[in-house]
């Protein structure tokens, strides 16, 4: 169960992306998901082409795992493509059927949305395979403290957001052996209509919540013992630090930003 | 007598949804640098005397005592602060992402400071014998790991108390005697106090107390030789006679007279010797 390739899973490694800081990974990545937007002609998507194939051959991972992550969503944005090219007007008219039709412009628009949709999925995965969900986590809470200043309560949700980090193979765990128990009585979960398969889960569901909500109560009983006042201040074991090759990322992002909108202007 | 460490007097507790004494007016005291074993069935109330204890649960007023201060709200985060606590699910206590990081969530929220924490996390885990696996998450390791990493997360915080709630159960023998021995060592450092409950006799006999705990009440408490030795208060409890015992009593129904004071492992083995000697 817990093998399962999930879309965006960590996959361990020691690459330059792997290195660098959560922070710089979290921002870079919105910058870039903005940065798609101003690509208005083939040179700057080019250039955010070739600026994302940098990051993906950086992060060492293979590419068969980065299409892996992009299949299951192939349907959503071939949905989305369709509806654009059929209801967008301008330039040639191919085909037409009431509001429905197919046009020259409408389809350069659809070469650039699914272009689009493929940069901004990418590069986020580029992110989440390289990051470990706890320096994610990590990188989240450093992100969000300004936020402390309009009484946002940023360390409880990055507490809560380690512990549930934390037990998700415990719950995984829980789930599977429930599901043997369950096997154990005769339950056969793997056949039988979707119906009466999703009906089967109840059994696995309900002694699932009860546990959980048991090992709840003990782990804030355990975390009061040792100590622990969500209202007071904490220090931090696990330091972020910024590198040297931190900035490096950063300017190339800079330098990126600078050669799009140059680009822009052709 | 040395101060006590512990002092509950006429505590009385029952839950909200029960109908029955869980705790019925129990009076005891543990001395600082003393080790209590608390044995009892289950249900006899062991663990809700160790929350209360730690004020876990609602401690009525002016029960209970730890190092002289009252176990109330009001003290609660001082009472905290002394007192270690090791519960028996080692996988429902583990806070952090790692075993260093585990370690570590006592000493944030007691704010010691980043540069600190590594040596401290140091010592605590070889206490435990778990420097190796500083960096592994939890779902990598054993129960018995477990239990170990929560022990030097308990250590670390330096508490004056230890309260060990059935916290090595599910250590193998070796390993529960090598961590038994490493806290035995902080309490002759005088160093610790320590509680367990616990249902091993080997843990029992390490202890300078013993207290057994029936039905809410304290019905003995004496040193681990005298309620080791008490054949049918041992068995009304369910607890199991150290080997040397069981040894002793088969060599006493083969007709060999045997002392009949409580040995430990090596005082058997030590008289066994004796006896074979002098028969040669």
């Amino acid at each position: 169960m817990n093998k399962k390739v999930l879309f965006g899973m960590y996959l361990p490694g020691t690459s330059l992306m792997h290195r660098l800081d959560p922070r710089l990974k979290i921002m870079g990545c919105f910058w870039l998901v903005i940065l798609v937007f101003f690509a208005n002609n083939l040179f700057t998507n080019g250039l955010m082409l070739i600026a994302l194939l940098g990051m993906v051959l950086l992060s060492q991972v293979a590419l068969k795992k980065y299409w892996l992550g992009i299949r299951p969503l192939m349907w959503i944005i071939l949905f989305t493509a369709v509806i654009q090219a059929f209801f967008s007007s301008g330039g040639h008219v191919y085909w037409q059927w009431g509001i429905i039709s197919l046009t020259s412009a409408g389809l350069v628009q659809v070469g650039f949305l699914i272009l689009r949709f493929f940069i901004i999925i990418t590069a986020s995965t580029v992110v989440t395979v390289t990051t470990t969900p706890l320096a994610m986590a990590d990188g989240i809470e450093a992100l969000m403290k300004p936020l402390k200043y309009l009484k946002v309560p940023v360390n409880q949700i990055a507490m809560m957001l380690s512990i549930a980090l934390r037990f998700v193979p415990t719950i995984m765990d829980e789930v599977s052996m429930i599901m043997n128990a369950q096997r154990a009585r005769g339950m056969d979960f793997n056949s039988g209509s979707l119906l009466t398969r999703a009906k089967r889960l109840v059994p696995v569901m309900i002694p699932l919540f009860v546990a959980s909500f048991k090992r709840a109560e003990e782990l804030a009983v355990a975390m009061e013992a040792r100590g622990y006042d969500p209202n007071q201040p904490r220090t931090k074991y696990r330091q972020l630090k910024w590198q040297k090759k931190d900035t490096g990322g950063m300017i190339s992002l800079i330098v990126l930003t600078g050669i799009l909108f140059l680009l822009r202007q052709l | 007598m040395k101060t006590a460490m512990i002092k509950i007097e006429n505590l009385n507790y029952k839950y909200a949804h029960q109908n029955k004494l869980t705790l019925n007016d129990l009076t005891l005291q543990v001395p600082a640098g003393q080790w209590l074993a608390i044995v009892g069935k289950n249900g006899s109330g062991k663990s809700t005397l160790a929350r209360l204890i730690d004020g876990l649960l609602e401690t009525p007023s002016k029960t209970i005592w730890v190092d002289g201060l009252e176990v109330n709200t009001e003290n609660i985060a001082t009472i905290h602060q002394k007192i270690g606590f090791v519960f028996q699910n080692p996988d429902n206590q583990f806070v952090g992402a790692t075993v260093a990081a585990d370690v570590a969530f006592g000493l944030e929220n007691r704010q010691v400071s980043s540069s600190e924490m590594p040596k401290v996390i140091e010592q605590a885990l070889t206490l435990v014998k778990m420097q190796a696996f500083r960096d592994r998450a939890p779902e990598q390791l054993s129960g018995g790991q477990k239990q170990r990493v929560a022990i030097a997360g308990a250590l670390a915080l330096k508490p004056q108390l230890l309260i060990l709630d059935e916290a090595t159960s599910m250590l193998d023998p070796e390993g529960r005697k090598d961590v038994l021995t490493q806290l035995a060592k902080l309490r002759d450092q005088g160093e610790l106090t320590i509680i367990s409950i616990t249902h091993d006799p080997d843990e029992v006999a390490l202890a300078d107390q013993v207290a057994v705990l029936d039905q809410g009440k304290i019905v003995k408490q004496a040193s681990p030789a005298v309620v080791l030795n008490d054949q049918s208060l041992i068995q009304r409890i369910g607890l199991v006679q150290p080997f040397s015992l069981m040894l002793r009593d088969q060599l006493k129904a083969r007709g060999i007279k045997v002392p009949t004071n409580y040995l430990g492992k090596g005082a058997l083995y030590e008289w066994i010797n004796q006896q074979l000697a002098t028969k040669a």
